[in-house]
């Protein structure tokens, strides 16, 4: 874990997180993103060749997950309510703002 | 001057502290008829009404539903039917739990007036079980703090001392129960958000194994680490609720099919014979000196319950902070790109495409400490940086998980401080973002190993700020930290 974060990489994990910093912002994260990866960086003191990672733990404990319910069809979600949520719709659709950039 | 200064100062804390009746007695009287569900709600929205304004714990109000609840079991009673075990018990739910047409908003602007189309599971089930619940709690935006600064909402203060934070992130949850704004209450922890707070407030708080409860409703923070559980002014209440909430649900496919013991009578059970386990790692720098007293105490409270106490080492614990936040972060980054402004809260108003759209709803609905987890997250999981990152702490994340394995070999329970040190002040820790973390130190190591534990009030400082010990055991062994904590909470420290 070498990584010293610049500001490009800051802007670039912006676009991909999709958040669009502020310059203020982008400063603050740049001093943040650096100290935690210097602080993480301990964990290199161990040696982990050969583990296994673990993503969670349903291995470890006995009766792990009860497993996917029965494959019946179910009522979903009544639309009208679940649209009445959204910002924007056409009362069938989420409506958004133009996808192509010209 | 010196006394004047002394006097400004105790002007300014004040403490709103009360301990909620034990359930039994509450539904004793419910069934009885001497108390009416009905008025004991409404004596709770009362009170809400008073204190609420100065400790910011309630979020929203969910009256309508909670007085027919309550009407509902006084019918029962009055009718001479048997009464589900919560019967017209007033419960507060952290404003992360989805419940079907009230407000959630996670502590998030991002989620301001979005009212979901349905109720999570463990909402389902505690009304199935009779209780009353009465709003929705203040918490930590998505569940991202230790001292429930950053909600967007304000924060909440402490109910013994009102100049201090009551931990997060569920520190309304925490909060309700101390200051008797509820009987009981949910929360969330995925690297110690219930277990801290509860410390903090001087409640009783549960860590479920994970697993054990149904996340079907719970606004996801990181996956792999989160669980719902409940706060209670004492350990056998804590475990009743426990007892409802917990078990299979067909719409959480990683929830555990095993048996649900009956926790509460698990609880009653001697500690004699029990070996527990005192890990050196959790008693080291960074523990203030009287916590360290308060909880040397609970164990010598133990040793004198029968109990063996013996040392056991788990040295990996230094690394167990930096192991959570590349795992919670990582997570965290991919369960909040649903926030988009498309299908529900806040979106900017003034975009001319999609994809501006999203980057300024998210900016503007997000506020510093997600943005900064989700910005980590990111970058641990991005092209080149992954396997250095998160693979790595994956790794680190199951050595830790054995290392707890093999203590539990040799002993039933592992107690240790919840937390390094008593509730601190508004704004101490709000500039240093690692230092926060730091709070967690004790309690991410769970976490990360799935385990299940208990925090349960220990004693006090000599300023009464309450401390906390924390019980932890083994996967799906929550009967034994109950029994333990049990022990604790009789010895009166």
């Amino acid at each position: 874990m070498p990584a010293k974060v610049t500001v490009e990489d800051v802007e670039r994990v912006a676009e991909l997180a999709h958040l669009q910093l502020t310059p203020e912002e982008t400063g603050s994260m740049l001093h943040d993103l650096n100290a935690m990866l210097d602080y993480v960086a301990e964990l290199n003191e161990l040696d982990t060749a050969g583990t296994v990672p673990l993503a969670q733990v349903t291995e470890l404990i006995s009766a792990g997950g009860g497993g996917l319910r029965a494959d019946a069809a179910l009522p979903s979600l009544d639309r009208a309510q679940v649209l009445a949520a959204a910002p924007e719709t056409n009362g069938v659709f989420f409506k958004v703002p133009k996808v192509i950039e010209r | 001057m010196r006394d004047a200064r002394l006097s400004s100062e105790a002007k300014a804390t004040e403490s709103y502290a009360e301990k909620p009746p034990a359930l039994a007695e509450l539904r004793a009287g419910i069934s009885a008829g001497t108390t009416k569900a009905a008025d004991l709600a409404a004596g709770y929205y009362e009170r809400i009404g008073e204190i609420n304004p100065k400790l910011n714990i309630y979020l929203s109000l969910t009256k309508d539903r909670a007085l027919a609840q309550a009407d509902r079991m006084d019918a029962l009673a009055a009718k001479g039917d048997p009464l589900p075990p919560l019967a017209g018990i007033p419960v507060g739910i952290k404003d992360v739990l989805v419940m079907q047409g009230a407000p959630a908003t996670a502590g998030s602007k991002i989620l301001q007036g979005y009212r979901p189309p349905y109720d999570a599971t463990v909402v389902a089930k505690l009304e199935a079980a009779g209780a009353v619940l009465l709003g929705k709690l203040n918490c930590d935006e998505f569940a991202m703090g230790s001292s429930n600064e950053n909600s967007a909402y304000g924060p909440v203060r402490n109910p013994v001392d009102t100049e201090r934070v009551p931990g997060g992130s569920s520190g309304g949850s925490a909060s309700a129960v101390a200051a008797n704004l509820a009987v009981a209450t949910l929360g969330s922890d995925t690297g110690g958000s219930i277990r801290q707070p509860a410390s903090f407030c001087g409640v009783v708080g549960v860590l479920p194994t994970w697993s054990r409860v149904s996340r079907y409703g719970l606004i996801a923070f990181a996956s792999s680490l989160d669980r719902v559980g409940p706060f209670a002014a004492n350990v056998r209440d804590a475990a009743t609720l426990l007892g409802v909430i917990a078990g299979y649900d067909p719409k959480d496919a990683t929830s555990s099919a095993a048996p649900v013991p009956d926790f509460a009578a698990e609880s009653d059970r001697p500690v004699e014979g029990l070996r527990i386990g005192v890990p050196a790692e959790y008693f080291a720098e960074g523990l203030d000196a009287e916590v360290r007293t308060a909880i040397e105490s609970g164990i010598a409270a133990l040793q004198a319950a029968g109990c063996a106490v013996k040392p056991v080492s788990l040295p990996l614990t230094r690394y167990a902070v930096p192991v959570y936040y590349l795992i919670a972060t990582a997570e965290a980054s991919a369960n909040l790109a649903r926030f988009d402004g498309v299908r529900y809260g806040y979106r900017s108003p003034a975009s001319e495409t999609l994809s501006a759209m999203y980057s300024h709803s998210r900016d503007e609905g997000f506020g510093a400490e997600v943005k900064r987890r989700i910005m980590l997250g990111t970058y641990a999981l991005s092209a080149g940086y992954y396997d250095a990152y998160y693979g790595k702490a994956q790794q680190v994340r199951r050595l830790l998980a054995e290392e707890f394995l093999r203590a539990f070999a040799d002993v039933d329970a592992i107690v240790t401080p919840t937390a390094p040190t008593p509730a601190f002040k508004l704004g101490e820790k709000t500039g240093d973002p690692l230092a926060m973390y730091l709070a967690d130190i004790y309690t991410v190591t769970a976490s990360l190993a799935g385990i299940c534990g208990v925090t349960v009030p220990c004693g006090a400082t000599q300023a009464g700020l309450p401390v906390g010990m924390q019980v932890l055991a083994a996967h799906l062994n929550e009967g034994t930290a109950f029994r333990v904590a049990r022990a604790v909470e009789a010895a009166k420290i």
